[in-house]
């Protein structure tokens, strides 16, 4: 092993869980050398602070305020050059269950050292985790989705998307404020989000909280007479492809009677 | 599970369960010995008219019990009473079919068959009886078990994590780490005490008290409890860990899915002798924590059922960002004669 400390991040959002942590550390120095080089109290301080940090290896608790441990490997992801990660849990069986149906590693607390240490040494070689392990390993969907621009990770909020299009090699993400481009397709983005955005067009899925109405368009030269979603807040306007049209209309029908 | 307890509860025995099918095995062929050795002079005479009989009452009995084995559902969705003319009825066509099956040794004359038929009915009655009496007799045993169940409840997650932040204290404050095992043992006689007894309030606060005091070594400055038990009568009495779940939900619920501090209130107070308790917490609704809230508060009603009847009254109400549970009880300060220690 190299004579050149481990760079370390630790995040748990109970102050006694990171010093336990960094005590074992300290008694590992001979073994596993290793420094600490930044520490987290919830899921948006690790995705604020990790990339700048350097850390090569990510202590992360799963049970975090704000974002959980899972959600935020999964954000972490995107990131160029990701940390390792070793997930810390007190105790939640179906999280352990997925870890080890997807091989990625993880400790129980209290944290033994003799344990913390292999998972160091193991952690070192093995590198990020695959972004398909930790999709699969994380039961529900995501609450954000996440950018990475410039080894800065900025996140939205699902609640703050409106709709995704996708236009030749990309999709793009509406947000209220601005765009992003990102690099998921829309049938993964539809099936993972189900009861959150529906299919408007081939190339298109709306957010259904964000639909104010639907108007039809009057059709021109080469196009046919079709509808349009309007969404609250923007001018844009998108069209509903026929195929899609019956569906959507039935959203609107419910929401008429509720 | 519950819809098992639900379905036989009115006394009819589940025609699938072995100890059943072994008790109406058993109880037909001693009866059936009975009625042999009745009949004929002497207990050998007896035996050899038992064994002539077998040859129909076997095969008449294992169909039988196939037969309810095969309607037992269609039998619990209907009214108790039906359900056994029903099970009568099966057991009466399968004699009456079986007397006329052609193997038959001998084609029975009207008072043979008759005489089937009446021990049949007979021994089907007395063992619905027998078996309606049984499950009434087994139903306290089965409360009491509930009961049992009910209370052997702590998150694995608080146990765990707990442990894991006195051992972060052993080295830097060794003081503060022994009052924290302190308090943590105190919790855990508790948990696992008998809780079928009534306790003092002022005991249940104390305990509040010390779950607090491990829940903020874990969460610091993200935990606020608020105190208003300056009114709380302290002999009234009732069953222990009312108070203690809901604190804890109140944190797992409240303060730790938030990046910020959080706070909760605990008042309680005794007026017009009865004792009102009121926890509230702020909600998440982004929460990750998996929903139990309903789960530990159906408990707790069920609970405060059992020990106050339908004097206890629990209620949950969410306003304003905030979930807040009010229970209120009638302030006993002597141990209802009898109560404690049966119930």
């Amino acid at each position: 092993m190299s004579a050149r400390p481990l760079r370390l991040f630790v995040a748990d959002d109970e102050p006694p869980a990171r010093s336990r942590l960094r005590e074992l550390l300290e008694d590992l120095r001979a073994e596993c050398p290793a420094e600490v080089v930044g520490e987290a109290g919830n899921g948006l301080e690790v995705l604020d602070r990790l990339p700048e940090s350097g850390a090569e290896v990510l202590l992360l608790d799963i049970n975090m305020p704000g974002l959980s441990g899972l959600e935020v490997a999964r954000h972490l992801s995107g990131l160029e050059n990701g940390p390792a990660i070793v997930f810390v849990t007190a105790h939640d069986a179906h999280a352990v269950e997925a870890f080890e149906l997807n091989a990625l590693d993880y400790l129980l607390k209290p944290v033994r050292a003799a344990r913390l240490a292999a998972a160091l040494r193991k952690a070192r070689h093995t590198g990020a985790p695959l972004p398909a392990s930790l999709e699969r390993a994380q039961a529900g969907p995501r609450t954000h989705f996440s950018i990475v621009e410039r080894n800065r990770i900025h996140l939205v909020p699902v609640a703050g998307v409106l709709y995704f299009k996708a236009e030749l090699k990309y999709v793009t993400l509406r947000a209220r404020d601005r765009e992003h481009l990102i690099e998921e397709s829309l049938v993964s983005l539809e099936k993972e989000f189900a009861t959150h955005f529906i299919r408007i067009h081939r190339n298109c899925l709306v957010a259904r909280a964000a639909i104010s109405g639907f108007e039809r368009a009057a059709g021109g030269a080469e196009d046919e007479a079709h509808w349009e979603v309007l969404l609250e807040g923007v001018p844009d306007r998108l069209p509903v492809s026929r195929r899609q049209w019956s569906e959507v209309r039935d959203i609107l029908g419910q929401r008429g009677r509720g | 599970m519950s819809i098992k307890q639900n379905a036989y509860s009115d006394g009819l025995p589940d025609f699938r369960n072995l100890g059943v099918i072994a008790r109406i095995l058993v109880a037909v062929n001693l009866a059936a010995i009975g009625a042999a050795c009745y009949a004929e002079p002497g207990w050998a005479r007896g035996m050899a008219r038992f064994a002539d009989d077998a040859a129909f009452i076997e095969p008449a009995l294992l169909a039988s019990i196939v037969a309810l084995y095969l309607i037992s559902p269609a039998l619990v969705s209907m009214r108790y009473l039906l359900a056994n003319v029903v099970v009568v009825a099966v057991v009466l066509c399968i004699v009456a079919g079986m007397s006329y099956l052609p193997q038959s040794l001998s084609a029975p004359d009207e008072r043979q068959l008759a005489r089937r038929l009446v021990f049949s009915a007979a021994i089907s009655l007395a063992l619905l009886g027998y078996l309606r009496l049984r499950a009434k007799a087994f139903s306290p045993a089965l409360t009491e078990a509930r009961l049992q169940a009910l209370q052997a409840r702590i998150r694995p997650h608080f146990l765990f994590n707990s442990l894991n932040a006195v051992l972060s204290l052993i080295r830097r404050d060794p003081k503060r780490a022994e009052l924290a095992l302190e308090d943590l043992a105190d919790l855990f006689r508790v948990l696992m005490s008998d809780g079928r007894k009534f306790v003092r309030l002022a005991d249940e606060i104390a305990l509040l008290e010390r779950y607090a005091s491990i829940e903020q070594l874990r969460l610091g400055e993200r935990l606020r409890v608020v105190w208003e038990i300056d009114n709380a009568p302290q002999d009234a009495l009732l069953p222990p860990l009312v108070l203690q779940p809901l604190l804890e939900n109140a944190v797992y619920h409240g303060v730790e899915p938030g990046t910020e501090a959080g706070e909760v209130l605990v008042r309680i107070e005794g007026r017009a002798e009865r004792v009102f308790v009121r926890m509230v917490n702020p909600i998440h609704p982004g929460s990750t924590h998996r929903p139990g809230n309903h789960m530990a508060l159906d408990n707790l009603r069920e609970r405060l059922m059992l020990f106050f009847d339908a004097e206890a009254k629990v209620s949950t109400r969410e306003a304003d960002g905030r979930y807040q549970v009010d229970i209120e009880f009638p302030q006993i300060t002597a141990k209802p004669a009898g109560q404690v220690e049966t119930r």
